[in-house]
Parts: C-alpha cells; structure tokens; sequence
C-alpha cells in the first residue's frame, strides 16, 4: 500500500541534516519502511549536502541508483544524515552542520563519517540507514552507537550518485540494528547498475543462517596488538570464544601489510579527493562565486570559505602526494602498497573462511578529544585494510568496555557477503545471548 | 620536512585559501602526516595495471538529457540560458 | 634556416553521443545547456560510462595511420581548474594512449611522397564553451554552455617532421580527407577540428602556438609564426624559450600567453571511475575503406584522369563521392570540370559540395560534350544554377538555363549580320588585320563574343570573321 510516512523525529543527536516530514512510500519489499540515508548519497528534489556548507542548497535532479532501488521497494525515505564533511573523519565532527552526539552516551562521539546515519539507528529514529565506508565509515560508528554495519565488496553496489570522496575504496552499505535487517537492505542496494563501470552483476539474496559449524576463522596478529586498547581486544577474544562454542575453528594469521597499509590508504583517499573535490566551485551548483571576480580569486575565496579545515588539508596532501616530483614516492608506492594488502588478503582468505577482529582499537572518543589529525587517521587502522583489498567486512556489537560498545569485525572473500553475514548473524542469534 | 613556503604553494596548486595564521599549523601536522607516510619507503615494486575487469563500454544510443531549468536550477546566477561563471583573466 | 613543426590535433569524433554519457552529440543549432545530464555537468555522484563506438573510431584511425595498439590503455584524470570544465578535471589518456607510433603520406613542397610519423592517437573529452558578451576583451565574466562538454575528441599528435606551414596545411588536408574517408569525423561542423603546433627555426627555442580553430588557419597562423622567429632571429633576439602563444584568427596574429600555461602541473593519475581497455585484438576484425591516396591512384588508373586532378578530387570525400558519380558522362571532362571550375565557383558562393545535385552537374558536362554549348556559355550555366542552389530553392537544370536564357551554342552564319556590324563599325581594326597584325582579329572576334553573350565557338567565329573580312572590299 503506497502512502505517505509523517516523520517528526526527536532528533536531539543533530542525526539529521534534512528531514522530510511527510515521506512518501509506494509498495514492494520495504514497504512503508523508514530509511534515512547518509548526506553524500544523491536524493532527487531533497538536499544533498555531504556535510558541507560548499553544498548548502544543492538540490540534484536525480537519484543515486541505490535511492532509486529503496523507493521502488517502497522505503520512505525520511531525511539524510549527518556526517564528517565529504567524509573526511572518524568522528562526524568536520561537519559543517555541528556534529553528531553518541546516543550511547552525549559526551561521546558517534564515529563516522556515518554518525549520523549510526545515530539515527541507534537512538530509534529509524529502523535502518544507508552509509558509505571509504576506510571504516560504516563499521566505525556502527560499532560505537551499538549497531550492526557492512561494508560490501568494492564493487557489488553500484556507487552512481554518491558523492565520490575516494572512488576507489567506497561502498555505500546497509546499517540497522540487527543482522537480519542489515541482510534485509543489502538485497534490496545491491541490483546491478550498468552506470557504475566498476560495479559487478552480483545481486546479494540471502537469508541469513546461524549454522556456523566447522566456520574457519583467521586471527590477524596485527588486529590484536600494539594501539588496540587491551579491554577491547579482550571483549572481542571472548566474542570469538562463543563462535568457537558454536562450531567454529580458529586460526592465528599474519597480514604483513598492515604496516604500511594505514600510510598507503591516506596517500590514495587524499589523492583521488583532491581531485573529485576541486569540482566545488559556485559556478553550478553550492554558494555562488563572485563572478565580478577573477576566476582563480573566486576559486579560491568559494573553497577557503566553504571547505572546513580537514577537508582543505585533505585536499593539499593529495595535491602534493600527485604533484610533479612525488608522484612515485606516495601515489605509485600507495598502489604498490595496496597490491600487497589485497595479496595478503587473498593469501589468508584462502587458509580461512573469514578474518576477525576489533573494529576500532578503541571505544568511542569524547567529543573534541581527537583534535590532532594524525592521531585521528591511526584509529582507522583496522578498518581500511578491507577498502584497500576491496573485501566485505561487517561490525556486529559484541559487548561494552566501561558501558560504550565494541564491535566485532569479520571480514569476508571477494563477493562473500553471505558468510560474514552468517557469522555475524551466529553470534547475534546465538553468541550474545 | 615541508616548509611554510611549500605549504603555501602547494595551497596555491590546489587553489586553495589559506589563513595566514593557518599555515604554521597546518605545516606542523603536514609533516607529522609526510614522517607517517614514509612507512611507504619500505615498500618495493612498481605500480601495474592488474584489472579485474576490463573493456566496460555503453552502446552509442542517445538517451534523455536534463531539461534546461534543471540544469541551471542549482547555477548561482545564469544569463540567457547558460551559467555564469567568473571569468578567467 | 628549416623550419621544424609538429601538430596535435583534436578532433570531434562523430558518434551519436557524448564520450562518456548518452547526451546527443547534435548540439550546434540548439540553445545552450539543452544537452546536458549529470555526468556531463559534473554533478557530484554522477559517474562516466565509455562510448563504445568512440574507442571502434579511434581504432578505425589507429589502423588507416599504420599506428600500434597496445595491449592494454588506460584513462586519466588532467586536473586543472577552469569554469569550463566541470568536473575540474578532463578524462583523458596519458601514459597509456589508445594507440602509438604511425605514419600518414603526404607530398613535401617538391611534389614528392613523404611519410609524417604519428606519436600518438588517444581519446579525451572536449570541455564546454565559454561565451564572451560584447565580445572578447570588454566581458566581465563567462558565460558557459555545457553542451560541448563530453564530446568525444581523438588527439593526434605528431613527430616534429614537417617543415613549412604549406607542408603543414596538406599535412591536415591529407588527415582531415582521411578521416572522413572513415567515416570518424566531420570537418563541416564548426569547431569539429582544432590545432596546437610547435614551431621553431632549427637550432633555436621552440614556441607552442595554441588556438587555431580551423583547417585554413593553420597555414595562416603558421606563416605568421615563421616570420616573427625568422626576424628575431636577424635582429638577433632571443626566441623567448618553451614560449605559448596564442592565434588570434581575425588579425592572423599569434600573441605571447598572458598565464604560464607551460608551468601546469596537471597531477595526472589513472581515472578510478573507469577500467582499462584491452582491444588491440579488435584491430584486426576492422575493415578500411579505401583511402584517399588509394582512391588518387585508383582515379589515374580507372578514369585516366591526370594525377593532379586526381589529387585534388579525392582530397575531400564528398568531392571524390561526386566525382564518381558523374564519371560517366565523360571521365577526363568531368575531371576537369569538377577540380578547375566547379570547386572555385563553391569556394568563391561558400558552398558545399553537397548542395549541388551530380545530376545536374552530369547534365551540364552532357551538354558540353554535345557540344550544345560552348564552354564560355557552361561557366554562365553553372553560375546561374548555383546561384539557384544556394538561395535554397529547387536547383534550376541547365538545360532549362540555356533554354531560358537562349545560350545554345550557334552556327556562325546565325551571327553573320552581327559580325557585318563589327566589321563595319571597327574600321582600324580591319586596317590592321589586313596590313598583317594577327592581334586584330582577336580583338574583332572578342567584340562579336560579347555581341552573342559566348554562344558561339571562338575559332569558328575566327573563320568567320576572316572571311567576311576577304568579302568586304578594302
Ligand atoms: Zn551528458
């Protein structure tokens, strides 16, 4: 039954950039189903920000293709969420909006760049919501609002529409509060888009089982070690301790790589953005450009004005790690570098079923506290590893350390989705009880 | 190690606004962010092309555009139909 | 002192839609901003899909230049900022072009074959177009039409080895007739072919000379560049080094660049968005037409045509096409009639080829070979009947001109009384034609032409007017 969805949301978290108070939805698999979407992610005739004032107004005259598929299975699509700007962040702080509050606890950040979207979940708002995750932007604040995120293979969700930040690492993914309803949006996102050149013709169907018998389960070295906080790996050991109890096998691994995988993701996220970024000028779209100005001047006014300063310095790294004379030193090294990872992948995926660990190192950060930007990029450790190899990963909350949650990572092969989500959905069902 | 005159021409390919009392900060942790990369140093190889996928292509069939108010609906100012734009001197 | 140049060519390939989206190419008649989608506006989100066709024509060209197409090519991003070009970066083919390494035969300044090596052929998208009100200088700002953006250009670039501005202009001559031979391009449409052209004088600094936006400008612009190195040269002043210069096409000018465009850094890296291609197994299934310097030596060969028509009628494809259609009335005639008379007639109205029916053209060398008129009274015919064709009305048959206007071709004795006239009132004339001066007589039968409007054969008024000279007493 199509109708419209009154939405008035008490949005005390700032989850919400734009909302639409009355939704209108049509009939199919999500009937009726409020869906917030992430900012950066195009909505015809609704304002489509990525959570940068550059964008303010900016109205697109299409939907992305995943917003065409969620309302031709009838979601109302509510309103779109909050995020880092252009999702440059692990914190939903670099917003040009105010940044989101942890609904877990409001001193805490939500993660992100998805806060919002995790937000909006986690306080109730809505039942589910589409991320993206350039380098854990889905799993990150999944597993710090409590809430279940996945990221899918590079690759099996057409990224026509999104507002590309890094192309080549980005997946836009489901987020909700339980497995079953993150497998329920993925069938629903992951129809094949000829209009993503990148995109494969692997349609996601599948019910999520807790049959995890003789699962093998690789245990990274890297994803326990140095920078984890020691509460965290703990929690997750212990996370991995019920699969085990539920028939899976565990296995110690190596992933070599993983020193040099953090410096080789910022060289290429940076790169590709300082390129996609330079679009913003006020001259089709965002707050005009003087144009009684000189070009060049007008350029840079609009950009220094409306760019927060992440994104600015994000914009600068990549121009210098692609200007003349370094080229080879960081973008050619970077794909060197990625080639590694996603060999290293391969490698243990084809010893094990899937890998596990911590999704972030560490619970979610007060607000303000990550104010140096370095030390903000080394929270994203674990999670960009499966960006670079373009593997599937999911976060699934698997208990507290001091009353915030920790998320357990399990990260899949190549077009593997089904079996993260199976683990996942084991321990959801079955672990935690 | 990047000095404060790089960083500025650097802003300045990137075509970027930077506050004068930015630029020292944003020197300290440009070069905190360059030490971290240097990681890459232990890196060995060269860049190839390893496709997964190659030779995507669209039929040449035309399909529908956008009509004109949309595409200047966004414009900050237009004139006559096309958008307006500073002009480059 | 050799001149050196080398060109790099854009060319808009003529497929249906844009490079990497389904926009329609057919923008030149329509207002601007009509033919524009997300992709080719840059919105954000949108992504780029490859024109399949665009990569088969650039293939089709890379085979007619003899060029190598490597295993594997690949897009790239050109990052530079410019209101034109609305993602602020063009797709474009780098380190990894479509194709290397070919030649194209032209003839050098002597008449005698030459082969021009091509570097490189690859695929980028044009950028839209900026309008100035008031023209030029006096705007305060852009205006930008979005529809161009997208296009798909091939660019062509070749190896220093040409060496005067004239060789140059055969040079794109010979590239333009054989990519329409291909069927790839279409040199008609305005702006559908742009130059950039190194030059310098051997031994000295090279300047770039952007801008020139058409075939006929490229001589112009070249010769113009030419002489300005050649007399700094002899004053002695340094040619500025690795200098850009603009052609300015209504003075035939070039001026220095105001921006340092040689200092860009356009941080280059491989387009994410798109995959790599790996079609040089495609080359081999493609099948070429006949090209033009195939079609010369077929003309000489076939129709017995001398090689300089040949040359000059298989130079553009339209011309060659009507060319073939009209042999039939008579080869070498048709030759003649189509590359000395019936081409400056077009160049001289402006007119295409196109506009004039071969039939018509078939009737009028018919009625020449008939000898129903003289060849005076073919050229009156032709004027009239493309004065007829380019006010777009129905083309008027030239039998139905010489009908009308009476320029059959006449026996002399028809003219008998006009030539007694002459005779009659030249007196002098006739006194000198007697006394010996053969001069005389053609100045007595030019008056009789122009008393018969040139319907009559000049030799046989000659005869006539010699006679009647004998006949008259003196
Ligand atoms: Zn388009």
């Amino acid at each position: 039954m199509a109708g419209t969805l009154s939405f008035a949301p008490d949005d005390r978290c700032n989850a919400f950039i734009t909302t639409c108070d009355a939704a209108p939805y049509g009939d199919g698999k999500l009937s009726g189903v409020a869906v917030a979407v992430k900012d950066n992610i195009s909505t015809c005739g609704i304002q489509t920000t990525c959570g940068s004032r550059i964008l303010a107004g900016y109205v697109p005259p299409y939907d992305a293709h995943v917003v065409s598929l969620l309302r031709g299975e009838g979601a109302a699509i509510v309103g779109k969420t909050n995020m880092d700007e252009f999702g440059m962040g692990t914190t939903t702080e670099t917003s040009g909006y105010g940044p989101t509050l942890n609904p877990v606890d409001q001193t805490r950040v939500p993660g992100g760049s998805s806060g919002g979207s995790a937000a909006a979940v986690a306080a109730g708002l809505v039942p589910m919501a589409l991320g993206t995750d350039t380098g854990g932007s889905i799993r990150c604040p999944a597993a710090f609002c409590g809430i279940v995120g996945l990221k899918p293979t590079y690759g099996r969700v057409s990224r026509y529409g999104l507002v590309a930040y890094a192309n080549s690492l980005e997946q836009i993914g489901p987020m909700a509060r339980s497995v079953g309803e993150v497998s329920r949006l993925m069938e629903v996102i992951s129809s094949y888009d000829s209009r993503d050149s990148t995109s494969f013709d692997r349609p996601y169907t599948h019910q999520p089982s807790a049959d995890i018998e003789s699962l093998r389960i690789g245990l990274p070295q890297e994803y326990f070690g140095e920078g984890v906080d020691p509460r965290v790996a703990e929690t997750v050991r212990s996370a991995i301790g019920r699969l085990e109890d539920l028939g899976a096998e565990t296995v110690p691994c190596a992933i070599p790589s993983m020193a040099y995988a953090l410096a080789a993701y910022y060289v290429i996220c940076t790169s590709e953005a300082s390129s996609n970024l330079a679009r913003f000028d006020g001259v089709r779209y965002g707050p005009p450009a003087p144009t009684q100005k000189q070009w060049h001047e007008a350029f840079q006014e609009v950009r220094g004005e409306h760019f927060g300063k992440e994104v600015r310095r994000r914009i600068m790294l990549g121009t210098f790690a692609l200007s003349a004379g370094y080229y080879g030193k960081y973008y050619g090294k970077a794909q060197v570098a990625r080639r590694n990872v996603r060999q290293d992948f391969e490698r243990v995926l084809g010893e094990v079923d899937v890998i596990a660990g911590p999704t972030m190192p560490t619970v979610a950060f007060r607000l303000g506290e990550k104010s140096d930007p370095l030390s903000m990029y080394l929270s994203d450790i674990l999670t960009v590893p499966a960006n670079l190899a373009g593997v599937p990963a999911i976060s699934v909350p698997c208990g507290t350390v001091d009353g915030l949650p920790v998320g357990l990572q399990l990260i899949g092969r190549h077009f593997a989705e089904e079996q993260i989500i199976d683990a996942a959905y084991a321990y959801e069902q079955e672990g935690s009880a | 190690m990047v000095s404060e005159i790089e960083i500025e021409s650097i802003a300045k390919l990137a075509d970027i606004d930077l506050a004068r009392d930015e630029v020292a900060g944003f020197t300290r942790e440009f070069n905190a962010i360059l030490e971290y990369f240097d990681a890459l140093d232990q890196v060995s190889g060269e860049e190839t092309l390893t496709p997964e996928l190659t030779n995507v292509f669209r039929e040449d069939e035309p399909g529908g555009c956008l009509p004109q108010e949309d595409v200047l609906a966004n414009a900050g100012s237009t004139e006559d139909g096309f958008v307006k734009a500073p002009r480059v001197m | 002192m050799t001149v050196i140049i080398g060109l790099e060519i854009h060319v808009q390939l003529n497929t249906a839609t844009k490079l990497f989206c389904s926009c329609s190419t057919d923008y030149r008649d329509d207002p601007p901003n009509t033919h524009c989608c997300p992709v080719c506006l840059g919105l954000p989100g949108a992504l780029p899909r490859l024109n399949r066709k665009a990569v088969e024509y650039g293939l089709k060209v890379a085979k007619a230049l003899n060029m190598e197409v490597p295993e594997e090519s690949e897009f790239a991003r050109k990052n530079y900022f410019y209101p034109d070009l609305p993602k602020a970066f063009q797709i474009t083919q780098y380190d990894k072009p479509l194709s290397i390494r070919g030649v194209l035969e032209i003839e050098d300044d002597e008449g005698h074959e030459k082969l021009v090596r091509i570097t490189r052929a690859h695929l980028e998208e044009d950028p839209g177009r900026l309008v100035h009100k008031g023209g030029g200088d006096r705007a305060r700002y852009s205006l930008v039409d979005y529809n161009r953006s997208g296009i798909p250009l091939l660019e062509i670039v070749t190896e220093p080895d040409l060496r005067s501005p004239q060789e140059a202009r055969r040079f794109l001559g010979r590239l333009r007739a054989t990519l329409e031979y291909l069927g790839v391009f279409d040199g008609d449409k305005e702006g559908s072919l742009r130059v950039d052209a190194n030059i310098s004088i051997k031994g000295y600094e090279r300047v770039e000379v952007k801008n020139i936006s058409s075939y006929k400008g490229v001589e112009k612009a070249l010769t113009f560049e030419v002489t300005r190195q050649r007399n700094l040269i002899r004053r002695g002043q340094p040619v500025t080094v690795r200098e850009t210069r603009h052609f300015q096409e209504g003075r035939g000018v070039t001026t220095a660049s105001r921006s340092k465009e040689e200092e860009h850094d356009y941080r280059y890296f491989p387009e994410p968005d798109l995959r790599p291609l790996s079609v040089a197994g495609w080359v081999e299934e493609i099948e070429l037409p006949e090209l033009p310097v195939a079609r010369k030596n077929r003309f000489v060969e076939q129709y017995g045509i001398s090689l300089n028509h040949a040359r000059t009628l298989t130079g553009d494809l339209k011309i060659a096409e009507f060319f073939e259609k009209i042999a039939s009335v008579d080869p070498v005639l048709a030759a003649t009639w189509t590359a000395d008379t019936l081409l400056g007639e077009l160049n001289y109205r402006s007119m295409s080829i196109a506009a004039v029916p071969p039939g018509h053209f078939a009737g009028l060398l018919k009625l020449l070979k008939e000898d129903t008129i003289t060849d005076k009274a073919a050229v009156q015919v032709l004027r009239t009947m493309l004065d007829s064709c380019a006010a777009g009305n129905e083309c008027e048959q030239p039998a139905a001109i010489v009908e009308r206007e009476g320029l059959a071709r006449a026996t002399g004795v028809d003219f008998a009384a006009i030539v007694r006239t002459v005779i009659a009132g030249n007196p002098q004339a006739v006194e000198d034609y007697r006394a010996g001066k053969k001069g005389a007589l053609n100045f007595l039968v030019g008056q009789v032409m122009r008393e018969t409007r040139g319907r009559a054969d000049p030799r046989e008024l000659g005869e006539l007017v010699a006679a009647c000279i004998e006949t008259t007493e003196g």
